[in-house]
């Protein structure tokens, strides 16, 4: 059977990835790894999640979104508060317990991502970047007063009211404490090859054509008979799912965490994985999201300098990529490759 | 000029029952599009008024008028990029009131446009595919997990596109970008793109527009072969009168956002009024 072209770069993408952790796995297993590069890993996978379906949304579909971390944030508590549920019933299994509660994450992030995207997706440009940076704020303003506490299998729910009968999961703006941390790095490694098979397979299909048209130009994609709200929303959802997930994945390797850790400055981190990557190149989103997450723990000798160096390194990556020398050497050096890559163009 | 385009001009125009005249041979077959005092205005403006046309069934039909005479408003209209603020279009027996350029699309009215509106950035055959996209379809989640109606949408979809590019002899051309293509290309690529959606009526604005006179006669035949084999109705807006004496069967003059005066080749070529919009009126004494 012949493949597809579309098919072999696929492939090819998973294959790189699988690779990487399987070193990285054979790196903490043979304890090669340092012990706080180790903590780091599921932050990465989490990180790169994040930046493949902002990518999806601001790279493919072409609008600005600055409100992504509000989705993790909703990912982060679902998650939790899913988990500590489905172990009050009685499912034990770890791994099938946070499985189920990312999906449980996905499918909430997924509900406001259509709540939210009803009314934001019917403005353009900056009008729409100013709307989801506010949806982002007003979610983990809510979220920093709502109590959530489990009597049994029963979970109550209270608004700006600490008093709830039984055992406290999410305490307001005190956040979640005592989670049980069960996700795992090989957890986070399936996350990003299921973003990715759900990110790389939309853009080569009917739907993501009817995206990057709606995208490349309205007025054309229209009188072709695409309903470009519709597919905008497509884009918008289905990042929003992914960025539940990675939260539930996030909220579940940590001890404790507060909604307060989801506000704009994260949204601006991922995009700047996003923008550094390249807007519209799947690939440069995963390398930025690993790299850029990692930066700040190898600058930790820097001590007060830290962030400062961070800044700097971001900003000569920015002009080192888009000088002309420079990026007629790299294509020379790496040929170019069809697929995903090419056709997210020029997007904003 | 080849046998097809010499065989369109000895086509009898006679009088519909509303105003308009239509081929002979579509007077007893419902005519695609009625527009009736069709109008918009811009703040007081009357970009267009009072608009009255039908369209055969099988028709080739001309709209031709000077500069700003709102030739393009009319396809806007039409298309419902612009809501009409006077009368109706009615589109197959259809009234397209309150729809938007989607709907308008799905009833069967595709276009091009004037300054050339192609996915730059995707190839030639995904642009016929997006033309195709309410024709050959499966949903997203047979997309994301590649189900089995994915793999068959995509074949159906991609023979399709190469069916419709070999009207053009573009099929080889299939995966080359659409932006990288020399100006008359991307013209012909518009119209496949629009042919993809499956129109009943298919707007040309300017199709010859940046054609070298080879190219506009090639375009010509085109248009004519297109009508034949799809059965079809068009309508095209154009400037060079070579093209539009030479393939249109009705032919419609607007001016100032009026219609002038409607007729066939011949009674469009020597009408007074048409004469005086393009070239002035003559000194008098």
């Amino acid at each position: 059977m012949k493949l597809k072209k579309s098919t072999i770069n696929n492939i090819i993408s998973f294959g790189i990835v699988i690779i990487a952790f399987i070193i990285c796995q054979t790196m903490i297993s043979t304890g090669v790894m340092k012990r706080s590069l180790k903590g780091q890993m599921i932050p990465i996978c989490v990180y790169i999640v994040m930046a493949v379906s902002l990518n999806l949304v601001v790279g493919i579909s072409g609008e600005l979104s600055l409100g992504h971390a509000g989705f993790m944030s909703i990912g982060v508590f679902s998650g939790i508060i899913g988990s500590a549920w489905l172990e009050a019933i009685g499912v034990t299994n770890e791994v099938v317990r946070l499985f189920m509660s990312m999906i449980i994450g996905g499918v909430f992030a997924g509900i406001f991502g259509v709540l939210i995207g009803i009314p934001v997706l019917r403005l353009r440009g900056d009008y729409l970047a100013i709307v989801t940076l506010a949806f982002g704020e007003i979610i983990r303003n809510v979220l920093n007063c709502l109590y959530f506490s489990l009597e049994g299998t029963k979970l109550h729910v209270s608004f700006n009211n600490p008093s709830i009968p039984g055992t406290i999961l999410v305490n307001g703006p005190n956040g979640a404490k005592d989670v049980s941390k069960i996700a795992t790095f090989p957890a986070g490694f399936v996350l990003i090859l299921f973003t990715l098979v759900v990110v790389m397979n939309l853009i080569n299909s009917r739907s993501g054509r009817a995206i990057m048209a709606a995208r490349d130009n309205r007025i054309a994609a229209e009188a072709m008979g695409i309903n470009v709200t519709k597919y905008k929303m497509m884009a918008f959802v289905t990042a929003a799912v992914l960025a539940g997930m990675a939260g539930a994945l996030y909220g579940l390797s940590m001890a404790t965490v507060t909604a307060a850790k989801f506000k704009f400055d994260t949204s601006i981190l991922v995009l700047v994985f996003v923008v550094l990557g390249g807007i519209g190149n799947i690939w440069g989103s995963i390398i930025a999201a690993a790299l850029l997450t990692v930066l700040p723990e190898l600058l930790r000798a820097f001590a007060d300098y830290r962030m400062l160096i961070y800044a700097i390194v971001l900003i000569l990556v920015m002009l080192v990529t888009n000088n002309p020398t420079m990026r007629a050497l790299l294509s020379k050096l790496i040929p170019r490759r069809g697929g995903a890559q090419s056709k997210g163009g020029a997007a904003l | 000029m080849s046998e097809t385009v010499k065989r369109r001009q000895n086509t009898k125009m006679v009088p519909a029952p509303s105003q308009g005249i239509i081929p002979e041979r579509d007077l007893y077959v419902s005519p695609v599009l009625e527009a009736r005092h069709l109008g918009i205005e811009f703040g007081g403006l009357k970009a267009v008024d009072d608009f009255n046309l039908v369209i055969g069934k099988t028709e080739i039909a001309g709209l031709i008028g000077p500069n700003g005479a709102g030739k393009t408003t009319v396809f806007n209209l039409l298309t419902k990029v612009y809501q009409p603020t006077m009368g109706s279009i009615m589109l197959n027996g259809h009234d397209l009131h309150g729809m938007n350029t989607v709907q308008a699309n799905k009833l069967g009215i595709a276009r091009t446009f004037q300054n050339i509106r192609l996915f730059d950035n995707m190839t030639v055959e995904d642009n016929v595919r997006i033309g195709l996209h309410n024709q050959i379809s499966y949903g997203m989640f047979t997309g994301i997990f590649r189900l089995p109606g994915y793999w068959k949408g995509e074949k159906a979809q991609h023979e399709k596109a190469l069916e419709l590019l070999s009207i053009f002899d573009m099929q080889d051309l299939a995966k080359v970008q659409a932006g990288s293509l020399p100006y008359g290309a991307q013209r012909r690529l518009e119209i496949v793109r629009a042919l993809a959606t499956n129109p009943s009526l298919l707007l040309l604005d300017e199709p010859a527009a940046g054609m070298n006179p080879h190219e506009t006669e090639e375009l010509m035949n085109n248009i004519a072969k297109i009508r034949d084999q799809f059965q079809i109705a068009i309508m095209l807006i154009e400037h060079d009168m070579n093209l539009v004496m030479g393939v249109c069967e009705g032919i419609c003059v607007l001016n100032y956002g009026r219609i002038i005066a409607k007729g066939t080749p011949d009674e469009i070529q020597s009408n007074p009024t048409v004469i005086e919009a393009y070239l002035g009126k003559k000194k008098e004494g």
